[in-house]
């Protein structure tokens, strides 16, 4: 079984590196919304300080949705996705499979990017490692809530907009969450609840979003 | 090797009662017939009379309005190990991926099904099919027939009891027309099925039957 979820990962990671303007487009989207930040409201690093878990985390939370319409779109269009159908394991594991391909490719290099901009923005080590730790648990729950909206769009006209229009409501929890750790950390309270709210998330997420996404598919193939 | 000793003989296909919908209008009802292994079922019938949706409705791709497909016993949806341990199917779309090789689509393709990949069979049916010296190409750099003929070359490989092909013949020239129709003969010679629809008229030596929509 998991030679075949493996076969998948190693597919879609592939596909990524012979197409790296796609990932580098998310992250470029990623750096430009943050740097614009500071052009808009004032060069005051306080000010910029105190609003950067929010930026930084709605930054994030955008630059994901964009990635999304790639998420089964290019599957379905050439019917690998159909073939997908056909294979002996539970549409379930491989749609999480390729999720999980899909956070690697677009929510792990926002991870890894955001203390540049945090620098930018005037936060503090201590606040940067909780930005990172936050991100690292926040942006699998995007790419997962994320991939029944892609699901859902699958094939329609405007899909893109569709796809903002469904899931945006349901990242407020994850984004209240993320940046209310930065915050905590940055008024010197503890971030270990939002910290285990975000993981007790991530987790319900990972078990309850891929039977969704499979069924969506399973409808929107019919 | 004959399919019997995959466990997987002398079950056939049922389709019993079967109607199917697209969009309120009535593409066909209580359509039964069934398969036995060795068996091919040609569908015809006009353009839009409903052989693409009998092909998923087989396949369990789709579901149908009315009726159910049997394979043995079992529900063709609910078969142990998936609707894809018994069956291969080619539909319109070829399902190759264009930034790979020709060579890695089909490898990738006998992973995902759970086989051990044979690069020496993969290279040896894309030679059968013509396509020797496309192996690394980025398959966007074939041709549509090229293309199909690399869907078909994973098909074979797959080694499936029951193939479902939705005009094959499509984009394909007679040399390669050639090579499938021997592919299929030895399908059903070792006791395979197929189910086949095509606009064209090929003669294909074995057990064939024939089915007309509409």
């Amino acid at each position: 079984m998991f030679r075949s979820l493996f076969a998948l990962l190693r597919r879609d990671l592939t596909l990524a590196l012979r197409r790296p303007q796609d990932a580098l487009t998310v992250v470029g989207f990623f750096v430009v919304v943050v740097a614009l930040f500071p052009l808009g409201i004032g060069p005051d690093p306080e000010f910029l300080r105190s609003l950067a878990p929010g930026v930084l985390w709605v930054a994030a939370l955008l630059a994901v949705m964009l990635s999304l319409e790639r998420l089964f779109s290019d599957d379905y269009r050439d019917g690998t996705l159909e073939q997908m159908l056909l294979v002996p394991e539970p549409l379930g594991l491989l749609v999480l499979t390729k999720t999980f391909a899909h956070w690697l490719i677009t929510g792990l290099p926002l991870v890894l990017i955001s203390p540049l901009l945090a620098v930018q923005l005037n936060l503090r080590a201590d606040e940067i490692v909780m930005l990172m730790l936050a991100l690292l648990l926040g942006t699998p729950i995007l790419s997962l809530i994320g991939s029944i909206g892609a699901a859902l769009t699958l094939g329609l006209r405007g899909g893109g907009v569709l796809i903002a229009l469904l899931i945006l409501p349901l990242y407020a929890p994850p984004l209240i969450l993320g940046a209310g750790a930065v915050d905590a950390v940055m008024h010197g309270a503890s971030a270990q609840a939002h910290l285990s709210l975000l993981g007790a998330m991530m987790v319900f997420a990972l078990f309850a979003t891929p039977w969704a996404t499979a069924a969506a598919v399973r409808i929107m193939l019919d | 090797m004959t399919f019997e000793s995959s466990g997987l003989a002398d079950r056939k296909l049922r389709a019993v009662d079967l109607a199917a919908e697209r969009g309120e209008r009535r593409l066909f009802e209580h359509l039964h017939f069934s398969l036995s292994p060795g068996q091919l079922l040609q569908v015809s019938g006009r353009n839009g009379s409903g052989k693409t949706s009998l092909l998923r409705i087989l396949s369990g791709l789709s579901r149908a309005s009315e009726g159910d497909v049997f394979w043995g016993e079992e529900r063709i949806q609910s078969i142990d190990g998936g609707t894809g341990s018994c069956l291969g199917y080619l539909g319109h779309h070829n399902a190759l991926k264009e930034d790979l090789t020709a060579e890695e689509n089909i490898l990738i393709a006998v992973r995902l099904g759970g086989g051990s990949p044979d690069r020496d069979a993969a290279l040896s049916m894309l030679e059968r099919l013509g396509l020797a010296g496309y192996e690394d190409l980025p398959t966007r750099f074939l041709s549509q027939g090229q293309k199909r003929r690399v869907a078909l070359a994973r098909l074979l490989l797959q080694r499936r009891p029951l193939m479902i092909l939705d005009e094959p013949y499509a984009a394909l020239d007679v040399q390669v027309i050639d090579v499938l129709r021997s592919s299929i003969e030895g399908h059903l010679a070792q006791r395979g099925m197929i189910v086949i629809t095509t606009h064209q008229a090929v003669d294909i030596d074995g057990d064939c039957h024939s089915l007309h929509l509409g």
